[in-house]
């Protein structure tokens, strides 16, 4: 039994039965296939996160963000900036207690660099509904290269807890076609 | 030494029950179960207030319940039982006294004053920043203190279980090899070892932080080291509750592991590779390269889910092979169908064993996956992962066991066997609906770790799709069936073992029934005995799910935007 010792004081020489020797060649082949599947997907898939990061202090984020606020806002909306920045461009979003900003307008099927950093504690970009999860430090920058694929309206929930106020945080990204752009 | 090598014989196994070890098993298994009522009764509030119908706590509650509930049912409940089991598994199942009681004692007193500290300073409310304690959130320095303090406490047990396998080898009560439920728990106290070591690393420069001796702790940093002890933890559990898979199997069964060498290599897999699994906590965090992602999260390579798939196959296996050996030979399943159901040992530890391997194992490798992650990181599907695994499994099987241990250990009568008979059901429905549910809100985008999801005080809006609210309430639902059968088996611990009628010292207890070792036919390793065609079945199924959900998760991930 498993609460005795074993029975045959030389248990490592015992021959394996068919069924488990069988069911070992199964599991051990499928552990294979999962792990060159996520190798796979770097090549054929198109999700694959940037492993681009920064280490950058709180105070250049902000100035960097502010930067393109500054520039390219086309509107407000309940006291958040909009932002319209080019396609393709590298675009901004900081995390705060407890707030996303800006609002960004995005082109459809255009390329952009998103830049997420925290200017305190750690948040959660949640990209809804989407469904898009990353996780955004302080004191670090991550750089990604998205394309919204879909026009709509996309809330940026914090789902990283960040303090009793963390289920305020929402922000948003609006993503709109190209020609409703060029009447602007 | 005479009184600490004092003991008694056990009528029902005939093992030798040291009396020392015998009173930490049972000190350290009240002190779980208080805490277990105490973390569950916080993780009800949890859930009423995830419920949108109910929303029962304040926002600053919920965050206080949800950082309490964290800590003392996945760390304060498993690790108290953990060491009871760890000391039942060297010193009675090898029939010696055990090393050091002094010490197992301060390990005791330092883990339940660890434990009080942490959740006193948790209480105040000025700490509450989730079991995880993300950095640069800043916690009261008592709320480090307090897990550091427990985590000696853990660890002086691990080296007690360790001295004790040196004693019973020294003393010569064993022959041979170690029982494989021996191995399993050794397996849990060697990963304890480097699960503790990783969190001191971590834990003690944190607690210099907030008492605002060390200027920064950076947090990528934090989180991965914090996650060698938060994840491994987890394996610990692993190890654990498949030891006592295989020592239930055993007591109610009489049955053999199918092959001790393929059993015992997949415990070594564990130790050999599931530490790397911190490695499923820094899928979506900046700066970490495809290949370190890729070779970590998959355990090299899924050597470790190997080990638990084996396990999946050998532990129902010996069971169905027992079964088999005593004439329940008809067709594919009548082993299974004719099992003790009304025995909550055996109920409750199938019930683990099934739900660990179909809600937790399968939802755990594809979250795990790199690309997958994207898709369920920090949603409600993580909480529904591990609700599987720890909840489901873990804490299911070591409520199976404990229906073994009050006659065994506590030497009284199991009471109110009615209620402890259905107990397993209510409990193991109940969180497998709240693990499902979660997952599938998750699935839906919901967040995890969040008061209100419908986004009432927040100056933009947000919706989540009215499904989710849904899923919600019925998490809610089950969990409130969980809570209930959690209660009944507070009530059936305690009204046993402070005012059950105590077992004569010769008295062989009646329910659960423990069949006597020498029904025990079925042998290893023996082609004539070992025909397992239900098992087959069961573990064919499970592959099935496995594979096409999988699959389906792929699906999912490559309809959303392009990213790279």
């Amino acid at each position: 039994m498993a609460i005795t010792p074993p029975s045959e004081r030389i248990w490592w020489k015992e021959p394996i039965a068919r069924v488990e020797l069988i069911w070992i060649v199964i599991a051990f082949t499928w552990g294979l296939v999962m792990f060159f599947m996520m190798i796979y997907w770097h090549g054929a898939g198109e999700q694959n996160l940037s492993s681009e990061a920064y280490q950058i202090k709180a105070e250049v984020f902000a100035e960097r963000t502010q930067a393109m606020i500054d520039e390219h806002t086309v509107r407000d909306e309940s006291g958040f900036p909009v932002v319209h920045p080019p396609a393709g461009s590298d675009v901004y979003m900081m995390a705060r207690l407890y707030q996303w900003s800006p609002i960004l307008e995005l082109e459809k099927d255009q390329t952009y660099r998103l830049h997420l950093s925290s200017l305190d504690v750690q948040h959660g970009f949640s990209l809804q509904p989407v469904n898009i999860n990353v996780q955004v430090h302080p004191d670090y920058e991550m750089v990604m290269t998205i394309r919204p694929d879909q026009v709509g309206e996309y809330g940026v929930v914090c789902n990283e807890f960040c303090g009793l106020g963390h289920h305020l945080m929402v922000g948003k990204i609006y993503v709109v076609d190209r020609e409703e752009q060029s009447d602007e | 030494m005479s009184k600490t090598a004092e003991f008694r014989t056990c009528p029902t196994t005939g093992l030798k029950v040291n009396l020392a070890a015998e009173r930490l098993i049972k000190a350290n298994a009240v002190a779980a179960v208080v805490f277990l009522a105490i973390g569950g009764l916080f993780g009800l509030l949890v859930a009423l207030t995830r419920w949108p119908a109910v929303h029962f706590l304040p926002a600053d509650w919920f965050y206080l319940a949800l950082t309490a509930h964290g800590l003392d049912v996945l760390l304060v409940w498993i690790i108290f039982f953990e060491m009871a089991v760890l000391y039942f598994a060297s010193a009675v199942l090898l029939g010696c006294r055990i090393a050091t009681p002094r010490w197992a004692w301060a390990g005791f007193g330092l883990m339940l004053s660890g434990a009080l500290i942490t959740n006193v300073t948790v209480l105040l409310g000025q700490s509450s920043v989730m079991f995880t304690s993300y950095v640069p959130l800043k916690a009261e320095p008592t709320f480090y203190l307090g897990i550091i303090l427990f985590a000696v406490g853990a660890l002086i047990g691990c080296f007690v279980f360790f001295g004790t396998l040196v004693v019973a080898r020294q003393e010569r009560t064993y022959e041979g090899s170690i029982p494989l439920v021996t191995f399993g728990a050794l397996t849990a106290a060697i990963i304890a070892v480097f699960t503790i070591a990783s969190g001191a690393i971590i834990l003690i420069p944190t607690l210099l932080w907030s008492v605002g001796l060390v200027a920064h702790i950076d947090p990528i940093l934090y989180k991965t080291i914090w996650w060698a002890m938060g994840h491994s933890s987890q394996q610990i559990n692993v190890s654990a509750h498949v030891a006592v898979w295989y020592a239930i199997a055993a007591m109610v069964f009489g049955a053999r592991p199918l092959s001790e060498k393929v059993s015992r290599m997949a415990f070594l897999m564990y130790i050999l590779f599931l530490q790397l699994a911190s490695a499923h906590h820094m899928l979506v965090e900046p700066g970490f390269s495809p290949e370190w992602k890729i070779f970590n999260t998959s355990y090299a390579m899924y050597l470790a889910v190997l080990g638990s798939m084996v396990h999946g196959l050998t532990v129902p296996g010996s069971i169905e092979a027992a079964q088999r050996s005593r004439g329940l030979t008809k067709g594919m399943f009548e082993w299974l169908r004719k099992a003790p159901w009304g025995n909550p040992a055996f109920s409750g530890m199938f019930m683990s064993l099934v739900f660990f391997g179909f809600i937790g194992g399968i939802s755990g490798v594809v979250m795990g996956t790199e690309q997958i992650n994207l898709i369920m990181h920090n949603t409600l599907y993580v909480p529904g992962h591990f609700h599987g695994t720890v909840v489901a499994g873990t804490t299911l099987a070591f409520m199976a066991i404990t229906y073994l241990l009050i006659p065994l250990i506590f030497r009284r009568e199991l009471a109110m066997q009615g209620v402890a008979r259905w107990q397993p059901y209510v409990f193991g429905i109940g969180v497998a609906g709240i693990s499902l549910f979660m997952m599938g809100a998750g699935t839906l985008g919901v967040s995890r770790r969040h008061w209100d999801m419908k986004f009432a005080d927040a100056i933009l809006p947000f919706d989540y799709p009215s499904a989710a609210e849904l899923m919600m309430g019925l998490n809610g639902l089950f969990a409130v069936l969980a809570a209930v059968g959690g209660v009944m088996y507070v009530v059936v611990v305690v009204k046993s073992v402070f005012f059950g009628r105590k077992l004569a010292p010769d008295e062989k207890p009646s329910y659960p029934e423990v069949p006597p070792a020498a029904a025990v036919v079925a042998e290893h390793g023996s082609a004539k005995t070992l025909r397992i065609p239900g098992t087959t079945m069961l573990v064919a199924i499970f592959f099935l799910a496995f594979v096409l959900y999988y699959f389906v998760n792929w699906k999912y991930l490559s309809e959303v935007w392009p990213l790279s």
